[in-house]
Parts: structure tokens; C-alpha cells; sequence
């Protein structure tokens, strides 16, 4: 034996293996272990799926009451034959797992406060925030609820779980996502615990957004003054047109709120002095376009005579999708829609007998209390003249490559006291906050679904919508049998006036809820005689409702009066029209707001670029289409003016307040009022009119203008760049550039990545008529040729005739492509 | 003759040995070290022997599985880390790694007994 060779050459290789199996600096992020991420029997080249997989297969379960036949279409889209429901649920997790396990299991980990885990320490703070905003308490009592009251729906989940759970038990190790093999961790079990987490998930999406908003508010109330604040952050809209039409009579508030004495000074303070050292940053926030939008038109309306039900949520663009689209048929019932993997049933879609939707309802339903502790143990704080003790939860947050944090988290009675001393995030410094939230308490809403999926007619849809609680949503209904109707329902907080914009005192119990709304006295309409429902997350009453909304800035304002405005046009409508109505691009806000601005603007003030820019603008047809170029140059003039006629207000603040809507500064030029907020404190013995600022705006936007032109991306499609990213945000495993248009304020809500995440369509003909998509594909697996394949199609508006037949015709119909046997083993 | 014998041995074994997901991806550096030591031949001739069987069949797993997959996935990973989006590239790195490893850990073994 040569011993020196051998021992150098021993080195080498082992020192190779070591640096190939360990996670690599790549840029600011890590690498994966190369050798293992490599190996083509192991690593990320097991993921590369063939395209002509055939998905064929037979599966043996022992957890199943019966035998399960599963048919996949050309989209593979499943159709499940289930003899039990829980069965049918059983298969619905294990199909979820099978093609969206790493989603999953991510998504339910960030919802968890447990990212740090997998991805290290550079994600504590987004760990911290979920832990302290109670995202896991909500769900525990949510569990805890569910299984001590609801056995239906302990059966449901415990199924879908043990469905998933049976996909990772037979996975092998080199099957695993590829996601896993890039970010080096393990797949975990599921629980039904996850299954709350993520539904917590979708409430903090959907309502999470007055976690910083109702501290934005507060801190620019504190900047400004109550009285130049209630100007510039009005909640008073002009053009609003509701969900329930204008003009409703309301039936007398079972509970009126009463405004407490002090909250003049303590609450609203109109007298207090500008605190400028509270003024500090505020945390990332759910996207404040997360919406949707929903209507349905009654027969009188339609060519068939039969009703159509149009749902398309706006939601964040993924891949995987948030959706996975599936049909669900048991002896009790058939359904068919967009599910949610993490979650067993069907969530928006169709059955046998009626069609629903959801948009988000944007009303305030958390809110933050200000405490005083008696000292730094933060045991006791003052409340109703006395010190209260509070109990301490305690979660730890484990961290990988580094020691676990543990958060000693006070719970008052208010809730849990997010923001104290031992968690600093910036823009809460100095401030001692309790948070209140409809989502801490134990919710049904997997009923509400469950009940829906076997909903005949509109009793059983109310008897389904009245057990949901969070996040509060507009469910739109539409009958075979000829109804349709919508109604805005959850646990709603019977506010006054403002109650909760800003933080509250939490000292005092006069500023407590008051009484959640009773669901009697949400809003709702059916059979209207205009002949269709509809709603677009504006405000869903007029000022004649007996309760407080909220603030004007989580109700957007045109999309829903661009909907209305097309609707009542509309007559012998089809499916393919209402297709092209969710496409639709048309501008209502710059039907309004363009004339509002070039009644300001003179021409001959402005530099010959500038004019040209004013010209195009002029001249565009207000279509939000992928190659207009006035849409554009409209958005960044209107953005220019807005920054000019606002920065001076808000530019002193040490860190940058929100400016306010769009319909602020639109409608006060419709009003022609006298504009003082034009004039720029900032420049003494000079008045500016608003003519000046637009003057300012149009030139600064013009050299925006003439930047995109020169790169040729003054278009909007090259402008907007609208993007599906893959959750890890990776650019290689996302889609970009994509041909669409649309934007804010248009019914094509699209935005650069942001928008109509399931669009549906369903026609209530005999034989259910309906189309629909969503921009991903049903395989979450990057190296799937499934993985991507409807966003094409759904970036050009165009749909798919989805498939909802029964067993004996879906197995023959021509689109049928695979089967999977689900097969009972014996006892 | 041993020569051909090893590679064929390696590229064999080290198959084998990946079929089971469970056992580490490193495990033909194992393999290759013990058909090193149980076939002596020549310190270089067992380094090509051990590069070439790796390599080969990483390069032949690797393009037949882009090829049945249209470069869908490879062409986004040659993004990831970075090599340009070319998934031939990415083809060559797998068998370069396979290559320099399966050399390494034969040439290891070639130093235990001397050649007959």
C-alpha cells in the first residue's frame, strides 16, 4: 500500500464530497448541495417529469371505507367517484399532496411564524410578526373548537389529512418536490392543525391589512392633525355606487354604538399636540388590491333564460397557483371548482344545483389597543382604573444554523399584546399594542364550504354562509331554479363612527366592540329588479346603513361602477359574454379623471415633449389594452400630479405616510371647491394653484415618458411587466413579461402581479355550462409540462370549458385522458 | 482488460446504489473504492476507469431524462445556478461532478495494492 498517495487522494475526495454536500454561498442566497442537487438519481433531475407521463395508477389504501375511481382530463384536472364523503376527501388530500405538497407545506410554515426554520435568520422578523399577531393561537382555537363541537367537520379534515399524509408515507426520497432538494429541507406531516393555519393564512390575507393600516392612519393622524387628516382621508365618496343599490331601506340596528365621551381628545385627538416622534415605519402588509370581483345575472337577462354566476378573485399571481382546480361526486353530492391544497372541499365553483363566488367584504375587523404595564415584567397593565394581569403565551421559534427565539408573548383581554418591548419593529417604537382580531376566534369557515358544495337552493346558501366568520366576503349565488342574490357576511364589529381607524385606548373598556352585527342585518339583496347582483369590494351599503364601514381607503371605487355601469347595458347575455366582461380593460377612473386633469392643464405652458405626451394621452381610447401607450403616459402624469400636490403635506414626516386615493384628489377637482391642500407650504409668499401642479406633474412624468420610450417600454404591456412569480420569488421557475392588460381600477384587474387568480364562469343550463381558469397549472412541480400551462391562455382572456359529468359519461368523454384506482385494502 | 472490466463495474454498481433514494448520493464513492481495491490496476488507469463509469452514466441519465422532458426543468435550473439557461451545459457540469468524484474515489482505491 502506497500510504502517502492514498492518504492525499483519501483527502481530496473526502474533503469533495464534504464541499459538494453542503449548502454553498450563491450571491445573497445559498446554493444547493450541489453533489446531491446533481446526482441524476437523486437531485433535481428526478423532478424533470416526462411530457408524455402517463398518470395511470393503482393505489392501495387501508384508510378508505370503499373503493375511489379518479378520472383525470387532458388538463389533469381530477374527477373524483367517491361512495363516502370521507373518502372523497381522503383522495382531495392526496391528490393535493401529490401535485402541491411543497406549497403546502411552505405556505403553512410562513402562516406558522416558522420560515426561520428552513430558511435561517434573515426571516426572523417575518416569523415574529406571525407569532405575535396570533396566527398560531387562532388556529389552536380553531382546532380545539372544531373538535370538540364538530364532528362532521373533524371527520373532514382528519381524512384529507390522513390523504395527504398517505402520498408522503409511500413517496420516495428522490420523488420529493424539487423545491425541497433546492432549499434543502424535509417534507413534515400534515396535521389538521395546518389546515387552520392556512385558512388563518387567508384571513390575514384578506384582512391582515389593517395591521399596518390602522397604524399608518394613526401615525399620519398624528402628522397631520385630526382636522387636515379627516379632509385628505375622507371617507365620504361621491360616485360610489354600492353593492346594495343606493336607496335601500335598512331595517332599525338591533345594536347602536355608542361613541365614548373622551374620544374627541383621547381617541380621535382633535386637540392634541403633533407627535413626530411616533412616527415611525410601518411592516410589509397584504396588498391592498386584494379583491375580486363577483355578479350574476338573473334569467331576464340572459339569451337561455337561465341565470350565469361570474367569480374572479384578485389575489397575489403564484405558482404553484393558490388554486387547484378539481370535481368532487359522492352519493350526497357533485361539485366542481377551485380548491385550495391545504384545505379539503371546493371553495369557489359550482354543484348540481347552484353556483357561488366570493369577493373580500375590505371591512375593518382588527384592530389595536394601546396599553400601559405597570413595569418592565409586563405583568399587569392599567385597565378600567386598576392593574390587570395578563397571562403569558410562550412559542418558540427554531432557527436553523443558529439558537432558537423564544417570544413571551402577553396576552390581555383585549388579545395578544403584539407590539412591546421586547419586539421593536420600527414603526411601533414607543408603543405598547394589543391586538384585537375576528380571526383569534374559532371559525367554521370549512363548513361554510363544505355546506356550499351541497347547497340546492338559496335557504341552504344562507343556512352555508351564516357559520362564516373571517374573512368577511361577498358570496353571490346563483339557482338553476332562477334566483340569484348576494350577501356580505362574517363576523362584523357594530362600529361607530371610526371606531377603530386608529389605535384605540386600551385602558379604558368603553372602546371595546360593542356587538358583532347580526347576520340578519348584513347587507344582502336578492332577485333585484335591475336583474343581476354584482360586487367589486367597494363599499357594500350607502351612508343610510345603520353601521360603520370603515375607511374609504380598503373600498376601491371604480371597478364596481365600472361593472354596474356594463351590466345594466347588457341584454340577452351568454357565458362568452360575460367571458369578455372579466377581460374587460375599459378605464372608468380616467374616464372621470382625464377631462378632471385637462381642464387644468395649458397647453402652452408645457415643453414640446410634454405636449406631445399630453396629445397621446388625449387621444387614447381608455382602453387599458397591452399595446396602448396613452394608458401609460395617463398613469404616470396622474401619479406626478398626485406626488405634487401631496408631498408637501406628507414630506416632512420622517418616514413616508400613504398618500391619499385617487378618488380624493379626483373628486375634489369635480367639486371645483377651492383646493387649499394645492397650495405648497413649503414655498413662501407664493400661492401654487392646482394649474401649477399639474404644470409640475406633467413635466416630471414627461421625462419618465421619454426614458420608456427610448427602451421602448412606454406600452403598457412592456410598462405593467405583469408577472406569475414562483413563491420563492426565483425569476428561472416564474413567468414574466406576460402579454395582458388591465391594471388597478379595470375590471381585468391584472396587475404586475396581482390579479384574477380563478377566473369562472357558469352557465345554469339543465347540463351546467362553465368555463373557467386560473394562471398556473395543476401540477405545482416546476419540471412538469403541467406546471404552467394555462397562464398563455389566461393572459390572452381566453377559458376553458370545464368538465362536470357524471362517473359513467366522464370516463368515455374524449377529453378523459388517465385513471387512478383508489383500492380499499382488506382489513 | 481490468480496465474495461472497471468501468463497466462502476457505471453498474453506482447504478445500483442510486436506486435507492435512502442511501446518501455519495454512496459510489464507496462502490468505487472497493471495486478500486478488489480490481488493482494502474493509480491513472483507475482514475479514468472511476471517472469515466461515474461520469458516463450521469451524462446518460441526465440527457436522456431532458431529452423525455423537453429541457423543461433543465433549462430553468441552468438559469438557477446560473449556466446561461443551456441546458447542454447543465448536462456537462452533472457529469463533470459525477466524473471528478467517481476518478477521485478510484484513484483512492488504485493506492491499496499494487497491480499484479
Amino acid at each position: 500500500m502506497r500510504i502517502l498517495p492514498f492518504l492525499v487522494s483519501a483527502t481530496v475526495t473526502a474533503g469533495l464530497v464534504f464541499t459538494l454536500n453542503i449548502q454553498l454561498k450563491l450571491g445573497a442566497t445559498k446554493a444547493p448541495r450541489l453533489g446531491y442537487f446533481l446526482s441524476p438519481q437523486h437531485g433535481f433531475w428526478k423532478n424533470a417529469e416526462k411530457v408524455n407521463t402517463n398518470f395511470d395508477a393503482s393505489i392501495l389504501a387501508n384508510d378508505l371505507k370503499g373503493d375511489v375511481d379518479v378520472y383525470m382530463d387532458d388538463r389533469l384536472v381530477p374527477h373524483i367517484y367517491a361512495d363516502h364523503d370521507e373518502d372523497a376527501y381522503y383522495v382531495q388530500g392526496y391528490l393535493h399532496a401529490k401535485y402541491r405538497f411543497w406549497q403546502m407545506d411552505f405556505q403553512t410554515r410562513v402562516a406558522a411564524g416558522r420560515l426561520s426554520e428552513v430558511a435561517g435568520a434573515d426571516k426572523l422578523s417575518i416569523d415574529r410578526f406571525f407569532r405575535r399577531l396570533g396566527m398560531v393561537y387562532g388556529a389552536e382555537k380553531t382546532e380545539t373548537y372544531i373538535n370538540e363541537n364538530n364532528p362532521v367537520m373533524k371527520a373532514t379534515v382528519d381524512a384529507y389529512t390522513a390523504g395527504v399524509n398517505a402520498y408522503l408515507d409511500q413517496m420516495a426520497p428522490e420523488d420529493m418536490p424539487f423545491e425541497y432538494k433546492l432549499m434543502n429541507f424535509e417534507p413534515e406531516k400534515w396535521t389538521p392543525k395546518k389546515t387552520y393555519l392556512f385558512l388563518m393564512f387567508m384571513s390575514y390575507d384578506l384582512t391582515g391589512r389593517s395591521a399596518s393600516a390602522d397604524l399608518q392612519l394613526t401615525n399620519t393622524r398624528d402628522y397631520l392633525g385630526y382636522d387636515l387628516f379627516d379632509k385628505l382621508y375622507t371617507n365620504q365618496q361621491d360616485s360610489l355606487d354600492p353593492i346594495i343599490p343606493k336607496g335601500t331601506a335598512y331595517a332599525e340596528p338591533s345594536i347602536i354604538p355608542v361613541k365614548p365621551a373622551s374620544s374627541d381628545i383621547a381617541y380621535l385627538k382633535k386637540e392634541a399636540n403633533v407627535d413626530i416622534a411616533k412616527v415611525v415605519e410601518t411592516p410589509e402588509a397584504p396588498d391592498p388590491n386584494n379583491g375580486s370581483n363577483n355578479w350574476a345575472v338573473s334569467g331576464t337577462m340572459t339569451k337561455s333564460g337561465r341565470p350565469i354566476v361570474c367569480s374572479d378573485p384578485h389575489l397575489g399571481l403564484n405558482l404553484p397557483s393558490l388554486w387547484y382546480e378539481v370535481q368532487i361526486t359522492t352519493p350526497t353530492h357533485s361539485t366542481y371548482g377551485a380548491s385550495f391544497p391545504g384545505s379539503p372541499a371546493v371553495i369557489i365553483g359550482f354543484n348540481d344545483s347552484l353556483a357561488w363566488g366570493v369577493t373580500n367584504a375590505g371591512r375593518d375587523v382588527l384592530d389595536y389597543y394601546e396599553l400601559k404595564f405597570k413595569d418592565t415584567t409586563q405583568n399587569e397593565y392599567w385597565y378600567n382604573g386598576a392593574w390587570k394581569a395578563v397571562t403569558k403565551r410562550v412559542e418558540v421559534i427554531k432557527v436553523k444554523d443558529s439558537a432558537d427565539v423564544v417570544e413571551n408573548i402577553a396576552m390581555s383581554h383585549w388579545g395578544p399584546v403584539m407590539f412591546d418591548a421586547a419586539y421593536q419593529n420600527p414603526q411601533s417604537k414607543g408603543r405598547t399594542l394589543a391586538v384585537k382580531w375576528t380571526a383569534h376566534n374559532p371559525s367554521t369557515g370549512v363548513e361554510t364550504f363544505y355546506q356550499l358544495n351541497r347547497a340546492k337552493n338559496i335557504d341552504d346558501y344562507s343556512k352555508a354562509i351564516q357559520l362564516w366568520k373571517c374573512p368577511g366576503q361577498n358570496f353571490v349565488v346563483a339557482t338553476k331554479s332562477g334566483d340569484i342574490a348576494i350577501k356580505q357576511q362574517g363576523d362584523f364589529v357594530a362600529r361607530w363612527d371610526r371606531q377603530g381607524d386608529f389605535i384605540m385606548p386600551g385602558e379604558d373598556s368603553s372602546y371595546d366592540w360593542q356587538g358583532i352585527i347580526p347576520f340578519e342585518e348584513n347587507p344582502m339583496i336578492k332577485n333585484p329588479e335591475r336583474g343581476f347582483v354584482s360586487s367589486a369590494n367597494q363599499k357594500s351599503t350607502d351612508a343610510s346603513y345603520p353601521y360603520y364601514l370603515g375607511t374609504a381607503s380598503s373600498f376601491p371605487l371604480y371597478r364596481g361602477i365600472s361593472v354596474n355601469k356594463q351590466l345594466a347595458t347588457m341584454s340577452q347575455v351568454t357565458a362568452q359574454d360575460m367571458q369578455a366582461l372579466q377581460a374587460n380593460n375599459y378605464n372608468v377612473f380616467a374616464e372621470q379623471a382625464r377631462p378632471a386633469l385637462m381642464k387644468f392643464i395649458e397647453m402652452n405652458r408645457l415643453s414640446k415633449d410634454a405636449q406631445r405626451m399630453v396629445q397621446t394621452m388625449s387621444q387614447w381610447n381608455l382602453y387599458n389594452h397591452p399595446s396602448e401607450k396613452g394608458i401609460t403616459i395617463f398613469k404616470l402624469i396622474w401619479d406626478s400630479v398626485e406626488s405634487a400636490v401631496w408631498s408637501d403635506e406628507l414630506a416632512g414626516s420622517a418616514i413616508p405616510l400613504t398618500k391619499p386615493e385617487a378618488f380624493v384628489l379626483l373628486e375634489q377637482m369635480n367639486r371645483d371647491t377651492i383646493f387649499t391642500v394645492a397650495d405648497d407650504i413649503r414655498t413662501k409668499n407664493k400661492v401654487e394653484s392646482l394649474k401649477d401642479q399639474v404644470l409640475i406633474g406633467i413635466e416630471k412624468a414627461t421625462l419618465k415618458c421619454l426614458e420608456l420610450e427610448k427602451e421602448n417600454k412606454l406600452s403598457w404591456e412592456a410598462y405593467k411587466a405583469t408577472r406569475v412569480m414562483h413563491l420563492t420569488k426565483i425569476p428561472a421557475l416564474s413567468r414574466l413579461n406576460l402579454p395582458i392588460g388591465g391594471g388597478v381600477n379595470i375590471i381585468n384587474a391584472t396587475g404586475e402581479n396581482h390579479g384574477p387568480s380563478w377566473r369562472m364562469v357558469v352557465h345554469l343550463t339543465d347540463e351546467i355550462e362553465a368555463y373557467g381558469l386560473y394562471p398556473g397549472g395543476q401540477s405545482g412541480n416546476p419540471g412538469s409540462p403541467y406546471y404552467d400551462s394555462f397562464v398563455d391562455y389566461w393572459a390572452a382572456g381566453k377559458y376553458y370549458r370545464l368538465l362536470f359529468l357524471p362517473k359513467e359519461k366522464l370516463k368515455l368523454h374524449e377529453r378523459t385522458k388517465w385513471h387512478i384506482q383508489f383500492k380499499k385494502t382488506a382489513a | 482488460m481490468k480496465f474495461i472490466l472497471s468501468i463497466i463495474l462502476v457505471a453498474l454498481v453506482t447504478f445500483a446504489v442510486g436506486i435507492y433514494g435512502n442511501l446518501p448520493w455519495w454512496s459510489f464513492v464507496i462502490t468505487n473504492l472497493i471495486i478500486a481495491i478488489a480490481l488493482p490496476i494502474k493509480p491513472i488507469q483507475s482514475f479514468v476507469a472511476g471517472a469515466l463509469g461515474v461520469g458516463a452514466l450521469w451524462a446518460g441519465l441526465a440527457f436522456g431524462i431532458d431529452l423525455a422532458n423537453n429541457h423543461i426543468l433543465s433549462t430553468k435550473v441552468a438559469q438557477i445556478l446560473p449556466l446561461g439557461g443551456s441546458y447542454i451545459a447543465l448536462i456537462l457540469v452533472t457529469a463533470f461532478v459525477g466524473a471528478l468524484l467517481g476518478g477521485l474515489a478510484s484513484l483512492t482505491g488504485s493506492f491499496v495494492r499494487k497491480p499484479a
